[in-house]
């Protein structure tokens, strides 16, 4: 066999019908659809959703926390990228 | 001091309502045995979800017995303060719970018959049967599904795991006939268009269960006889321990408010 | 979401003194730390036992409350009671599943427990031995618990604070339940008053001993209250929790078993005699009336799944092979 324990699973959530799904948690399950009946049970008890996308916790990549400064920083000084950077005269109304 | 039990006149819709009610109250009472002890945390949850819609459908059904009834009976009257021989229950699901496979093999049994049960129901001339069913069999669909997977994993999991699956349908298949054993009581109101006609769904329950016994490498078992009786009262000796749990409080205390 | 892809940052490779000044100063700016967040070790391991004792208590929890589904004693009660115990069911997952973020795994937390190596809240280890401890324990353990996590939501690791104000949301009803059964009871019949009594004069004292020992005596709390895991102290969440529970029971009309209870007009809190700290250090270390029997219940739901375990990885290793096998026979 080539896992010895159950599989962990990241749960995403969509809450209402237009929302995008929302990361929720997590669970263990030896394949999709036991994750897919595992996450409707444990995270939708409440009616918190409609719709569940269960991912391998494996398969998911992220960044590294160390290179925040590189990968985030460059963003924070481009300003002109938000509305509130050009003036419009009032009298124009709402733009 | 007199019985703490109730007495009530048993017209056909209300036995018939009985048995629908008392199958859910006693299945959830299986089930809810498991909280605390399953293979797994996820798995302590689904059943205890399961074991929620069925008293939850038992308490709608009791609830519409006491006003079938119509004497001012309550649910909690119907669920705790009658003698054995009236619950109307199968004898499928009064089963103990044995290993997890005999949980499961159990559960899809039972739940491929109630959904079956509960669409049918669906277009009862009894419009207050109709709705409690209509809300039932999306309940009851889910349980198939994942006591369905669950045996496929079973029985074609590990070798052990197969036999166990295996063992279980042999032990419970002997409690499938009386699902569709029709009385006068099902007949008659199956006539009337109130309930469905049980014994017309053997075939779709036989179809149901044929992909999933397949995937999951299970053989059909032959039985020669088949066990019954619940409907009328005569149960299995589990359902005395049943009971000694479920009304222990409202026997020993029958005049208090809880 | 937590991968464990990129943690692979040596510690020995990171300056340790400025690491752990710019963490401090994180925290200290009330900053969440993140899984992959470099952590000081001893920041990790104080997690882990922490969150994982807490996993524990819910899981282990679980039993003596589950002792009384079958015996509710109407059919509101029982699925009030079902929800609830499932409810701790989902806490033990939430927690569990926060812990793993920390690199260890659920199988390992679960290993040390079964093995007698962590630790579970102690109130655990009294019996449930009538319908009215459903409700003091609603009531007390609940009402005990959600101050001590309350403050948790704010915990400066990530993962944990997302859990616990999950859980403290799903928990609002908890307490509310059981007070509602010890008021139904306290106006219920003379057995039934009685019943309510009794189970208050034997949740009382252990619930006070829940927030922990005295903080004269308590060891980690320094540390942790620098790192933001800890915001209050023990005894200022177990003054907390009495200045809350002693008017409730009055309103009840039941006693608290405590004869030197007194209100202190000066500081505006509610006085209590002394706790029995050696019984708590005796639960503590196994010596409780029902220590035996939980892990007992916990070793045998364990090995009883094993099998039910192997057979679903089983099945998934084999769905693949197949599903491989028709790939190659396409190609």
């Amino acid at each position: 066999m080539s896992e010895k324990h159950l599989p962990l699973w990241e749960v995403f959530i969509r809450s209402r019908s237009g929302l995008a799904h929302k990361h929720c948690g997590s669970l263990h399950a030896a394949d999709a659809e036991m994750a897919l009946q595992a996450a409707r049970d444990v995270y939708t008890r409440r009616g918190e959703g409609n719709s569940i996308w269960v991912v391998p916790s494996s398969a998911i990549v992220a960044s590294d926390p160390a290179d925040k400064d590189e990968l985030f920083e460059p963003a924070l000084s481009k300003i002109y990228r938000h509305p509130t950077f050009y003036d419009v005269p009032d009298e124009v109304g709402h733009m | 001091m007199a019985t703490t039990s109730i007495s009530f006149a048993e017209s056909s819709l209300l036995n018939l309502v009985l048995r629908r009610a008392d199958d859910a109250l006693i299945l959830g009472h299986r089930l809810s045995e498991w909280c605390g002890h399953a293979p797994m945390v996820e798995e302590d949850i689904a059943l205890a979800n399961i074991a929620l819609d069925l008293v939850g459908q038992a308490r709608s059904l009791y609830g519409y017995a006491a006003l079938v009834e119509g004497s001012g009976l309550t649910e909690d009257h119907f669920a705790y303060r009658r003698e054995q021989h009236q619950y109307r229950n199968c004898l499928l699901v009064e089963q103990p719970n044995g290993d997890f496979a005999a949980t499961i093999v159990r559960q899809v049994l039972f739940s491929a018959f109630m959904d079956l049960y509960w669409r049918e129901m669906m277009t009862s001339r009894d419009k207050a049967l109709a709705a409690m069913a209509g809300k039932a069999e999306k309940e009851t669909a889910y349980h198939l599904r994942h006591s369905g997977e669950w045996l496929i994993r079973l029985g074609d999991g590990t070798d052990d795991s197969h036999e166990r699956a295996q063992t279980a349908l042999d032990e419970l298949w002997v409690y499938t006939g009386e699902l569709f054993e029709a009385d006068d009581i099902e007949r008659g109101l199956a006539q009337s268009g109130v309930a469905p006609d049980v014994l017309s769904l053997e075939g779709s329950w036989n179809q149901r269960l044929a992909p999933i016994l397949r995937e999951a490498r299970l053989e059909i078992p032959q039985a020669p006889f088949m066990q019954s009786g619940g409907r009328s009262g005569r149960h299995s000796e589990h359902v005395g321990y049943i009971l000694a749990d479920l009304q222990y409080l409202q026997r020993t205390h029958p005049e208090a408010v809880w | 979401m937590y991968t464990q892809a990129l943690n692979g940052i040596p510690d020995e490779a990171t300056d340790q003194s400025s690491e752990a000044a710019r963490f401090q100063a994180r925290v200290d700016a009330e900053q969440k730390i993140e899984p992959n967040d470099w952590m000081p070790d001893a920041y990790r391991r104080t997690l882990v036992r922490q969150i994982s004792q807490h996993a524990h208590s819910e899981i282990v929890g679980m039993l003596p409350e589950g002792n009384w589904i079958t015996r509710a004693p109407s059919l509101k009660r029982k699925v009030a009671l079902l929800a609830k115990v499932q409810d701790e069911a989902g806490h033990g997952l939430y927690l569990y599943a926060a812990a793993e973020t920390l690199d260890v795994s659920r199988e390992e937390l679960i290993g040390q427990l079964l093995a007698g190596k962590a630790k579970y809240s102690s109130i655990f280890n009294y019996p449930t031995l009538t319908w009215a401890d459903i409700g003091a324990i609603g009531w007390l353990v609940d009402g005990a618990a959600i101050m001590n996590q309350i403050p948790l939501c704010r915990c400066s690791y990530g993962p944990y604070a997302r859990a616990m104000i999950r859980i403290c949301k799903e928990e609002s009803f908890h307490q509310r339940q059981g007070y509602e059964i010890m008021l139904t009871l306290a106006r219920g019949t003379p057995e039934q008053k009685a019943m309510a009594q009794d189970a208050l004069n034997r949740w009382w004292w252990p619930c006070l001993m829940m927030f922990g020992p005295p903080d004269s005596e308590s060891q980690h709390s320094d540390q942790s209250t620098r790192w933001k895991i800890k915001r209050f102290s023990n005894d200022d969440l177990r003054q907390k929790f009495i200045d809350a529970t002693v008017p409730q029971a009055h309103y009840l009309g039941l006693t608290i078993p405590d004869k030197e209870l007194a209100y202190d007009d000066a500081s505006g809190h509610w006085k209590i005699g002394p706790i029995d700290w050696a019984e708590f250090k005796r639960v503590l270390a196994g010596g409780g009336p029902c220590n035996r029997e939980r892990m007992r219940a916990r070793r045998k739901a364990h090995e009883d799944g094993a099998w039910v375990r192997e057979a679903a990885l089983a099945y998934a290793q084999k769905r693949r092979a197949r599903r491989e096998a028709m790939q190659i026979a396409a190609e």
